[in-house]
């Protein structure tokens, strides 16, 4: 019905219809816009049948939805997938373990002491600057070719963004609220409990969601060295066997992976920042 | 109760760079006084205050007698944004009464009702009060305002002036509130002083019961008296009158 008006209102723009037209496309069409913006989507996964099924995409170049789909439920069901995403998952989790916590680590020192600065601050700047992934080499001959360098890879990728941003955070405070804190009596620990903490919390937590996203980066890197077990090991293996749509399954497990950290960081700021005023409920 | 001790400050000297900003002031303040500082923008006053809040470290030259309990409120809230209502004010109390105590407060200055409010919903009326709150929950013996109310419209700053009054006849405090307002100062305190090149250039007693009223012959004439104190020539002040 939506349709129809939004045609209408196309054709002859008379300023009363449009009123009449602006009103539902704000409420009930609301879910004709989101339904909108999966249509092309549809149609493009459409058009990939099509084509696979007449025989212009050959399934070694990328096979069809429906044979990825079906290749997925054989995976999950032969416990392959499962497998291999408890490993990427048990990596992952215990490089962003040891470099978000060392990243906090190296940022409450630098922050919260001029000689913490001088001493972490300036070294850890100049690392930045490195694109860690073209520390693979070195990573493999230090560590080997086992998890060492793939949990390696994971926790430096993380570590730097939440360095840098709770790091700006801690920084950053407020030096009224500090001088508030002062009057009122709060000491040292205090202040830093109090007052800094709280206020470095916002910044550190987008370090953290940069953390999560080049975690996942880095796990796709590191996947890629000699593993045995793994979505990368599943992608890999697929590839010498001219298996696209097992390729394509590890693809959107680490596309999930990404959606679904994400999410928990939302749902961390949500409860962690219910003050700030865009979370205040109403 | 426990510490009546005067507010005395002899030689107090502040240098920013080649700005002397406070030269060799004094000053006295009796207990349980309400005192309040006028001067032009750029005198000091902030300067003096925060060297009472302990803010800034004293000279050594200076000889700073103060009571224990110092508190202070800013001309912003400086409310902590992550923390509710209750919390800010009971920050850094110790004891298991502190939230009682704190709500105790919030509701002398009427924010009772809003005890688990966040900080950043309240209005800058309510927030002022609830820095207010925070400042007497300490029971402090020398409470000081710098400019309160500056931020605030015309009927909420009349409305704090009361409250303000209210609170320190209930608590006693010695009280410094610095102002820009002649009005202000007069309505309020039994003592304005004026400071002008780093020194307290004027000290005038305000003698009138209270409340007084802007329209009252002794009013017009200290305000007269003041607004000349602060450099104001003799036909702005009729004008502005
Ligand atoms: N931290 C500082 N560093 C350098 N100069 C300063 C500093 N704090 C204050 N001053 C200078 O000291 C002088 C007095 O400042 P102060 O804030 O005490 O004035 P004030 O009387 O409170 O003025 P206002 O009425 O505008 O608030 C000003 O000239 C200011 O520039
Ligand atoms: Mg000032």
């Amino acid at each position: 019905m939506s349709d129809t008006h939004a045609i209408g209102a196309r054709r002859a723009l008379a300023p009363a219809r449009l009123r009449e037209v602006v009103r539902p496309s704000n409420g009930a069409g609301f879910g004709l816009s989101r339904y909108k913006r999966f249509a092309s989507s549809i149609v493009i996964l459409l058009l990939w049948q099509g084509a696979s099924m007449a025989g212009l995409i050959a399934p070694r170049t990328l096979a069809a939805p429906t044979t990825i789909v079906a290749t997925a439920w054989e995976l999950i069901l032969s416990g392959e997938l499962p497998h291999n995403l408890f490993v990427s998952l048990g990596r992952v989790a215990a490089g962003l373990l040891i470099g978000v916590s060392s990243g906090v680590t190296l940022a409450l020192i630098a922050g919260l002491s001029k000689r913490g600065e001088e001493i972490v601050d300036a070294p850890m700047q100049m690392l930045r600057t490195l694109p860690f992934l073209a520390l693979v080499p070195l990573f493999i001959l230090w560590f080997g070719i086992g998890e060492a360098p793939k949990i390696a890879l994971v926790s430096l990728g993380s570590a730097f963004p939440v360095y840098l941003t709770l790091f700006a955070g801690i920084r950053g405070t407020d030096p009224k609220l500090m001088e508030a804190g002062r009057v009122f009596g709060l000491d040292r620990a205090g202040l830093i409990r109090h007052v800094v903490l709280p206020g470095a919390l916002p910044s550190g937590l987008v370090g953290l969601r940069y953390a999560l996203g080049s975690a996942l980066l880095s796990l796709v890197i590191a996947e890629q060295i000699n593993a045995t077990a793994g979505i990368g090991f599943l992608i890999n293996d697929a590839r010498d066997f001219l298996r696209t749509d097992v390729i394509v399954v590890g693809l959107v497990v680490y596309a999930l992976l990404g959606l679904l950290a994400d999410a928990l960081v939302r749902t961390v700021e949500r409860r962690a920042l219910a003050w700030r005023p865009n979370l205040i409920k109403g | 109760m426990s510490d009546q001790r005067n507010v005395s400050v002899r030689g107090l000297t502040r240098r920013f760079g080649t700005n002397t900003v406070l030269h060799g002031l004094d000053l006295e303040l009796e207990p349980g006084s309400f005192t309040a500082l006028l001067g032009r923008s750029g005198s000091g006053k902030t300067t003096l205050l925060r060297t009472l809040a302990g803010l800034d470290p004293a000279p050594a030259e200076a000889a700073i007698e103060l009571p224990d309990r110092v508190a202070a409120v800013f001309q912003e809230p400086r409310l902590l944004p992550w923390k509710r209502i209750w919390a800010n004010v009971a920050l850094g109390l110790p004891g298991a009464d502190a939230k009682a105590r704190a709500e105790r407060a919030l509701g002398e200055v009427g924010l009772a009702r809003h005890l688990e409010a966040w900080p950043t919903t309240l209005s800058g009326g309510e927030a002022q009060r609830a820095a207010l709150a925070r400042a007497l929950v300490r029971e402090p013996r020398l409470l000081l305002l710098d400019e309160p109310f500056a931020a605030l419209d015309a009927l909420t700053r009349i409305r704090m002036h009361a409250l303000v009054l209210d609170l320190w006849r209930a608590h006693g405090p010695t009280t410094l509130i610095v102002t820009h307002d002649v009005d202000e100062a007069v309505l309020l305190a039994d003592r304005v002083l004026v400071l002008d090149a780093g020194r307290i250039a004027a000290d005038i007693a305000v003698d009138m019961p209270r409340p007084r009223s802007h329209g009252d012959a002794r009013f017009v004439a200290l305000r007269r008296r003041l607004l000349s104190e602060l450099g104001l020539e003799a036909e702005v002040i009729r004008e502005a009158a």
